[in-house]
């Protein structure tokens, strides 16, 4: 039963993948690292005993165990990727937020008169 | 000498027109909108500063950085940070620039704890007290106030400043600035003024700990 659960879950993943690869959302590098890891997941699910025996050899009970481990770490260097790249798109827009706030500014009332008795003076801002 | 007075401000129309026209009076002043949803940028034009506005809200340290690069723009001599809400004193500028006209210190910090905080309630007490420690310990630097939006900058620790942090964790990261680009600081006594209108606009231990977060997250990304 686990097996047919798998098995559906990883064929609407890989479909799912597949159509981001056309979309052209995910690159092929990607696709192929997805596919092998869904893949190694379903075979994994049909042949427990040997998936047992291949997580004994790097020291874990059974194959299902190091399924999990491997999840979580996965799941943090994805987390961590995702935190790192948020904060670098929040600077970007911080910075896209200032240019256009340092282009538009409503000059006070000081400065004002500093600019029209400039202008008529020919005298530069610097010489105030 | 030209003294420009950053404001940062964000939904500040119950009180802008008060602290710009104070500040205005004897100083350049500068507000920096960030994307507030009143008409502080009105108010605060109408007062006498200049404005810039920032499309969408950044954050204090992101408006603090647009204020400090206009007022560079624009020949700064002196660059003051000034908070919005009626906190802080106008009558305080006048020690807190002194060392910078003198050629004695890059920066000049407003210290609350040196002079007073009236009606200062003790959870923010020790909120601070907890940042002031921390601090301490990470850069060694001996101030006695950190979370103090009244600062004074020379032309060359403004040029020399890059905040990165957006939010209020810029405050520990211009003490950090102190000590990576090796500037000469003085501590001044300052008078901060606490209402109701300030302590309910002001960091919660929700902040606090989110000003941590802040600074965890930046020291990964980098």
């Amino acid at each position: 039963m686990i097996q047919l659960i798998i098995v559906i879950l990883v064929t609407v993943i890989l479909w799912r993948t597949a159509w981001q690869w056309r979309k052209s959302d995910i690159t092929g590098r990607e696709f192929f690292v997805w596919v092998v890891f869904w893949s190694a997941i379903a075979l994994a699910s049909f042949v427990p005993k040997q998936a047992d025996k291949f997580a004994q050899i790097i020291g874990v009970e059974r194959g299902a165990d190091l399924f999990v481990y491997f999840s979580i770490i996965i799941l943090f260097f994805v987390v961590f990727k995702i935190l790192v790249r948020q904060q670098s798109i929040q600077r970007e827009i911080t910075k896209i937020v200032r240019k256009n706030a340092l282009a538009n500014p409503l000059e006070g009332k000081d400065n004002e008169v500093n600019i029209n008795k400039n202008a008529q003076s020919g005298r530069s801002d610097s010489d105030i | 000498m030209r003294v420009f007075v950053v404001i940062p401000a964000y939904n500040e129309a119950a009180v802008i027109t008060k602290t710009v026209s104070e500040v205005s009076a004897l100083y350049q002043a500068v507000v920096v909108d960030d994307g507030s949803t009143d008409n502080t940028a009105l108010l605060a034009h109408s007062a006498g500063a200049a404005i810039l506005s920032h499309a969408v809200n950044r954050g204090q340290g992101a408006a603090l950085q647009t204020g400090i690069e206009y007022a560079l723009n624009r020949q700064a001599d002196v660059i003051v940070t000034f908070d919005a809400d009626g906190q802080l004193s106008v009558k305080d500028i006048e020690s807190l620039i002194l060392p910078i006209k003198d050629g004695k210190a890059d920066i000049v910090l407003g210290s609350r704890f040196l002079g007073q905080a009236n009606s200062l309630p003790f959870s923010r007490r020790m909120i601070l007290k907890v940042a002031i420690l921390l601090t301490r310990f990470y850069t060694g630097l001996k101030v006695t106030d950190t979370h103090n939006g009244l600062r004074a900058f020379s032309v060359k620790a403004a040029r020399e400043l890059h905040i990165r942090q957006d939010g209020m964790a810029h405050a520990s990261e211009i003490i950090e600035h102190i000590k990576k680009y090796n500037w000469r600081f003085i501590e001044i006594p300052m008078t901060m003024f606490y209402t109701e209108y300030s302590l309910n606009k002001g960091q919660k231990l929700s902040g606090a700990l989110k000003i941590i977060w802040d600074m965890l997250l930046s020291r990964l990304g980098k």
